[in-house]
């Protein structure tokens, strides 16, 4: 970290990579779906300017792209397209039924942060980027996190909100990896993201409204009467 | 040598003297914060003048344990304001007596004396309040020992003298994940070690839901004014603990400053105890008491949040 030109870059970065991971804990622990949108709003915020940071410090025009994309697709455009597909009153409920309960899922997150360090342990020792050893654990750690998510919840909304959890954590270790992304695949992943939301998002609209419940922990025992 | 003994003594003064002052103002700003005017920020020293004036009924099935648990918990901040850095950055006479662990075990015993002394009566709330208390104390053992292992482990050592400068030196390191993570970790445990709002509300008075208070519940006249000020003066070393070890050594006197440094640092100190309270002010009005058994969720948080401190401190290494 010390070798790096911008000590003080690095130290912020390493500062937004910590409460990173502190979202991504939280999207796996919080019961409200409203308090883990909000949450992922805030990671989403954490990416961009992560992105932002890594854009000075490389001085790469394609960053500062990410980081601008970023905002405008995920802190704006997902968050409004949930709240207007789904409706209001799935937000208001609380997750009382999960997989596990919060605190084993907390430890078991622990262990998965541990688990993303000893991952990217073989990576690191093959790239030469000085901010790769900030970002691309926690990264990694995020996906693990956000693929725990899904697995974890049994509400529609959270569940997608840990698959994009998984994407951010994606874009939080490549940020890091390759400074000069094509901001042609950032554009991509900026329209299929929102597509994906949308689409899920009406879905989970029908559901609720033939149902009368969200909760995908059901759906295993749907049949036709 | 004398020189040190003395400034020592007086950090233990500044405690003692001090902390019933940092209560009333948290309690008069928590009242502001609500649009209310609130009772006088010296309310708790007039409330531990009354008490000490007053008759003390002792309950004729109670042992000797009753008595003595008021003195061991006063006593217990006291030592401990002996070993950590309350005015100045560099170490005092008796420094070198104890580490933070050592302080922690000081302070627990003052904790587990009063949680014997609440069985003692056999008042159906006392045992109540101690079993809870033990339930979110061994809770947060956990999240402690990893805390002071970490900050430990960057130091190079236990002595909290030595532990406070390396977070500065350079500044960089104050932005460091582990470091952020680490006083988002403790800043919980305090909340729980003292009974703050999630945890505990510290001006219920509804005996059922008690944690914290409901152990002295028992006590009267100089009894409880022993118990309520020795609270008050362990809230006050979490918090400088806190500030002066984990966050920054800002406003302490530097090596060489003599005794004009050391005089200077006390407004300091207590200004940057007074920014810490304004936090907790906040935290305490924004949030609902916990459901009892969602502290494990909480302390779990926390403990987490400590892990991953951890992680991130090794694998830099």
């Amino acid at each position: 970290m010390s070798s790096s030109p911008y000590p003080i870059v690095a130290a912020l970065d390493a500062l937004t990579g910590a409460l990173f991971l502190l979202t991504a804990l939280g999207v796996v622990a919080t019961r409200q779906v409203l308090a883990s949108l909000q949450l992922f709003i805030m990671q989403s915020l954490l990416l961009s300017l992560s992105a932002f940071l890594l854009g000075i410090a490389s001085s790469s025009v394609h960053l500062f792209a990410v980081a601008a994309i970023t905002i405008a697709t995920k802190t704006l455009l997902i968050p409004w397209l949930l709240r207007h597909t789904v409706s209001a009153e799935v937000y208001r409920t609380r997750e009382v039924e999960r997989v596990l309960n919060i605190p084993i899922s907390l430890l078991l997150s622990a262990v998965l942060v541990v688990l993303a360090y000893v991952v990217a342990a073989p990576i690191l020792s093959a790239v030469e980027v000085p901010f790769a050893r900030i970002n691309l654990p926690l990264g990694i750690a995020a996906i693990f996190l956000g693929a725990f998510t899904v697995a974890v919840r049994r509400e529609a909304v959270p569940q997608l909100l840990g698959l994009l959890a998984v994407e951010n954590g994606v874009f939080f270790a490549g940020i890091a990896i390759v400074p000069n992304l094509p901001v042609i695949a950032e554009l991509a992943a900026a329209v299929d993201v929102p597509v994906i939301t949308l689409v899920v998002g009406l879905l989970t609209r029908r559901i609720h409204t033939r149902l009368g419940t969200t909760s995908v922990g059901h759906l295993s025992a749907l049949r036709e009467h | 040598m004398l020189e040190r003994i003395v400034y020592n003594l007086l950090q233990v003064f500044v405690v003692v003297a001090f902390a019933p002052l940092v209560e009333g103002v948290v309690n008069r700003l928590k009242e502001m914060l609500q649009s209310k005017r609130g009772p006088s920020i010296f309310q708790p020293y007039r409330d531990i003048w009354k008490l000490l004036h007053k008759d003390e009924i002792v309950s004729e099935y109670s042992s000797w344990i009753f008595r003595a648990a008021p003195y061991v918990a006063f006593t217990a901040p006291v030592f401990v304001a002996l070993l950590i850095p309350v005015l100045t950055r560099y170490p005092l006479f008796f420094a070198f007596m104890g580490d933070m662990l050592g302080g922690g075990f000081i302070l627990a015993l003052g904790g587990f004396f009063a949680t014997l002394a609440a069985v003692d009566t056999a008042n159906p709330y006392g045992p109540m309040g101690a079993s809870r208390t033990r339930m979110v104390g061994f809770l947060a053992e956990p999240v402690f020992i990893v805390v002071f292992l970490t900050v430990s482990f960057v130091a190079g050592s236990t002595i909290p003298y030595i532990v406070q400068t390396k977070w500065v030196t350079p500044i960089a390191n104050f932005f460091e994940p582990s470091h952020v993570l680490l006083m988002i970790a403790f800043l919980m445990l305090i909340l729980a070690e003292d009974g703050r709002i999630p945890v505990d509300s510290p001006s219920g008075q509804f005996e059922l839901a008690m944690i914290d208070r409901s152990k002295s519940l028992e006590y009267s006249g100089r009894g409880a004014a022993v118990m309520k000020w020795a609270g008050a003066m362990k809230f006050f070393v979490l918090i400088t603990i806190f500030l002066n070890v984990l966050v920054t050594p800002w406003g302490l006197a530097p090596e060489g400053s003599g005794p004009a440094g050391v005089l200077l640092a006390i407004p300091l100190v207590l200004l940057k105890v007074f920014a810490f309270i304004l936090v907790l002010v906040f935290i305490e009005s924004s949030l609902a008491k916990l459901r009892l058994f969602r502290i494990t969720e909480f302390l779990g948080a926390a403990f987490v949040t400590s892990v991953v401190a951890m992680i991130t401190r090794l694998s830099e290494i």
